[in-house]
């Protein structure tokens, strides 16, 4: 295997990987496709690895998602939550770490609150780690789902415009977007309200649109954010409505767009908020391909830091043994 | 104690008190200083140190630190705090009242100055409560706490949100003419923040904290302080602004002084990449420009201080993800070399500027004995190896805590012999007495 395409032993975000290494991300999960098509949709890749689903926020989509990834390539999964656990008993990270390193488990996905936790766990296992998503750091999965299914239905990722819109602030979905679609080639953008921008963001690569109107000009591509109801509850909006008559996704502004546009948005999706229900279920919508996608990028993710090789990816579909 | 002399021979004295550098002999009796002078004569039964090639400064003064006793002993004693102080070369320092108990009332005020006197190693001196329970509603009990042995007040760890309240402790303590010490934050722009606000917190996804945050504060007690005539000092100034907010109501007569951390003078928040949670600390680490500028305040004396805000934390409260782990790094044993290698080292301060800082300057702002090798004053004395090479290391520390981002860090420069009231209670080649 090329050194430039390994991923190391954990993923913990875009920034730090290379265009080579997200594109054999993106390379090795087209054949992993093909597994959720079949009727028995399980091959043996990864048969007596133990991987733990540690969520320390609550989480449907994105649990779900790694647990089919998981259990279509033959691994064992445990699923923990916090609430209910220990971590609810007031265990910090560190011991939860530990006692995780103790059971001798193969992988640990982790999502948690606080940015940087997955790092910190990634630094104190010997496990391969993959976050789940970290605070307002990083959600590379995410990301690498919302890069394949662009490049699905655009046939590439080079050169192609993506306006992220919405609550770039706290969110992880556009921090590893931008990581990532920047390496790949891609313009990015990011549009909404200025209370809601992260500072110097521009210097992260990225134009800013102060108007939803400009965004649809310039756009190849919209990656609509959830607006978290929080966030109009902390003052950061002063109203639903008002977001989105200012910042919604409508099908009237699509209209006037120069050029359709695919629609994309991480789920779940506020109705009527961020985006109207008839863009969400329109014609651009590729929304529930993001959804399946989900599931072909992160058994590529599991195949590749248990040590699989990219070239290998169709081969070990039907092979006996782990890689 | 019993009357007995120390003779520090052929050092070089560099007290910018009296305007002196040059290799002196000290004679140091009775708790106070008796002589400086060339080839003094050894008084009888007299300790006679050779000090030639080190530096005899007045003792070093931190104007800032937690020793976070009573209630958080397992972090630090009073003790152990005057230990380290000892082995950095400080003969004194001042401990903030955000205990718990928190030190508001002449009682708490009373224990701090027993403890420090019965642990016997730098001088400790109370900095008591701005307000009742540090809750910032009404003045604490400031006169009996004076009495009672507090050098200043402040609420430490949080700020004097209400400016009414502000305004009247300024007011008040021109009675008892201690200073009010602030620490500086708005916290409705501060809240939920755990890094400074830029590029790096941007990056890595963590809640940021404006310039703005401190700024805003700077100017508002400048401004109370200009109003009621009182005495003001700023705690850990951090920003740009903040220094040049300083430096403008200094010039119109504000009675007002400042301090700096070693860490505000030398570390930026690129140092929180990886979430170091031992860079976490508030005000957070800001930018290069912001390091430049309140480098340019101490140089120039807008900034009269160097303090270390001291803050003291168990490993294992370090050790969590970065939002859950609390605000601070120690200081105390690692300020003299990081001071003398990246400032003076580095041509930002000269060491008679780094001496005046550390000991001078602290002395004044506060109005304390000491900060001079003047005859009849105070036998405080700390003596400095200008070329003794060390890297930090904090498993030996002897504070209770580890948490420091200078892990490693090659220095040049160390305390050799720190003195209080003429004794030596720490020796480098011997540890703390």
């Amino acid at each position: 295997m090329p050194v430039d395409t390994d991923l190391g032993k954990d993923l913990v975000g875009l920034e730090p990987l290379s265009a080579a290494q997200i594109r054999a991300i993106l390379d090795t999960a087209e054949p992993f496709k093909e597994i959720s098509e079949r009727a028995i949709k399980k091959v043996p890749v990864l048969r007596g690895k133990t991987i733990v689903n540690l969520f320390f926020e609550p989480s449907t989509r994105t649990r779900i998602s790694f647990e089919f990834a998981e259990k279509r390539l033959s691994a064992d999964t445990v699923n923990i939550s916090a609430t209910g656990s220990s971590v609810a008993k007031g265990e910090t990270l560190v011991d939860t770490a530990r006692n995780l390193e103790a059971m001798k488990i193969d992988m640990v996905v982790i999502r948690h609150s606080s940015s940087g936790a997955a790092r910190f766990l990634a630094d104190r296992i010997e496990s391969n780690v993959i976050n789940a998503g970290d605070g307002r750091h990083e959600h590379p999965t995410q990301a690498l789902l919302d890069m394949l299914t662009i490049r699905d239905h655009l046939g590439r990722l080079e050169g192609v415009r993506v306006c992220i819109v919405g609550d770039i602030l706290h969110s992880r979905v556009a921090r590893s977007n931008i990581w990532g679609l920047t390496k790949m080639g891609a313009e990015v953008a990011v549009c909404g309200p200025r209370t809601l921008m992260p500072p110097y963001v521009t210097e992260l690569g990225v134009q800013q649109f102060a108007r939803i109107e400009e965004a649809i000009e310039w756009a190849d591509v919209l990656n609509v954010l959830r607006l978290q109801l929080e966030r109009m509850q902390a003052g950061y909006v002063p109203s639903l409505r008002e977001y989105n008559r200012f910042f919604g996704v409508t099908r009237a502004r699509l209209m006037r767009a120069p050029r359709p546009l695919l629609i994309l948005h991480p789920g779940p999706m506020n109705r009527g908020v961020e985006i109207d229900s008839d863009v969400a279920d329109g014609p651009h919508s590729v929304i529930l391909d993001q959804v399946t996608n989900g599931i072909a990028v992160r058994m590529a993710v599991l195949y590749l830091l248990a040590g699989g090789a990219p070239e290998r990816a169709e081969a070990a579909k039907s092979a006996p043994e782990a890689p | 104690m019993t009357p007995r002399s120390l003779l520090l021979r052929g050092g070089r004295v560099v007290d910018p008190s009296q305007g002196i550098d040059d290799v002196l002999d000290v004679l140091l009796a009775d708790g106070a200083v008796a002589r400086l002078g060339r080839d003094i004569e050894a008084p009888e039964h007299a300790e006679i140190r050779d000090v030639s090639g080190l530096v005899v400064c007045p003792g070093l003064i931190d104007l800032h630190v937690h020793l976070r006793e009573p209630g958080g002993e397992r972090k630090e004693t009073i003790e152990s705090g005057a230990r380290a102080a000892a082995a950095g070369g400080f003969t004194a320092v001042c401990a903030m009242p955000n205990t718990d108990p928190p030190v508001d009332d002449p009682a708490a005020v009373g224990f701090v100055v027993a403890e420090g006197m019965r642990a016997g190693y730098a001088r400790v001196y109370p900095v008591a409560a701005v307000s009742v329970g540090l809750r910032g509603e009404r003045l604490a009990a400031i006169g009996e706490m004076v009495d009672a042995g507090a050098v200043a007040i402040s609420d430490d760890g949080r700020p004097v949100s209400d400016a009414g309240l502000m305004r009247l402790a300024l007011e008040y303590t021109q009675t008892f003419g201690i200073p009010v010490a602030s620490h500086c934050e708005e916290l409705s722009l501060s809240r939920g923040g755990s890094m400074n606000e830029g590029l790096v917190s941007t990056r890595l996804g963590l809640q940021g904290i404006p310039n703005a945050a401190e700024d805003v504060m700077i100017a508002r007690d400048l401004l109370l302080a200009e109003l009621t005539g009182g005495r003001l000092h700023i705690q850990h100034v951090s920003t740009r602004r903040g220094v040049e907010m300083i430096r403008a109501a200094k010039a119109r007569g504000v009675q007002v002084t400042a301090e700096a951390t070693p860490h505000h003078l030398t570390l930026t928040d690129e140092a929180v990449d990886g979430y170091r949670t031992e860079a976490k600390v508030n005000p957070p680490l800001r930018t290069a420009e912001d390091v430049a500028a309140v480098r340019e305040g101490l140089a120039d004396g807008t900034l009269d201080v160097l303090a270390t805000d001291h803050a003291p934390h168990h490993y294992d409260e370090k050790e969590q993800a970065f939002d859950d782990a609390p605000f601070g790094m120690v200081g105390l044993e690692t300020a003299l070399g990081i001071a003398l290698t990246e400032l003076v080292g580095k041509g930002v301060l000269t060491l008679n500027q780094l001496i005046d800082r550390m000991s001078c300057g602290p002395a004044r702002a506060f109005r304390l004995p000491g900060g001079t090798l003047a005859v009849g004053s105070p036998a405080d004395v700390t003596v400095i190896d200008l070329n003794a090479e060390w890297v930090v290391d904090p498993d030996r520390f002897l504070s209770k805590s580890r948490n420091t981002p200078f892990a490693g860090w090659k220095l040049v420069g160390q305390a050799a012999l720190t003195i209080v009231g003429g004794r030596v209670v720490w020796d480098r080649e011997v540890g703390p007495r």
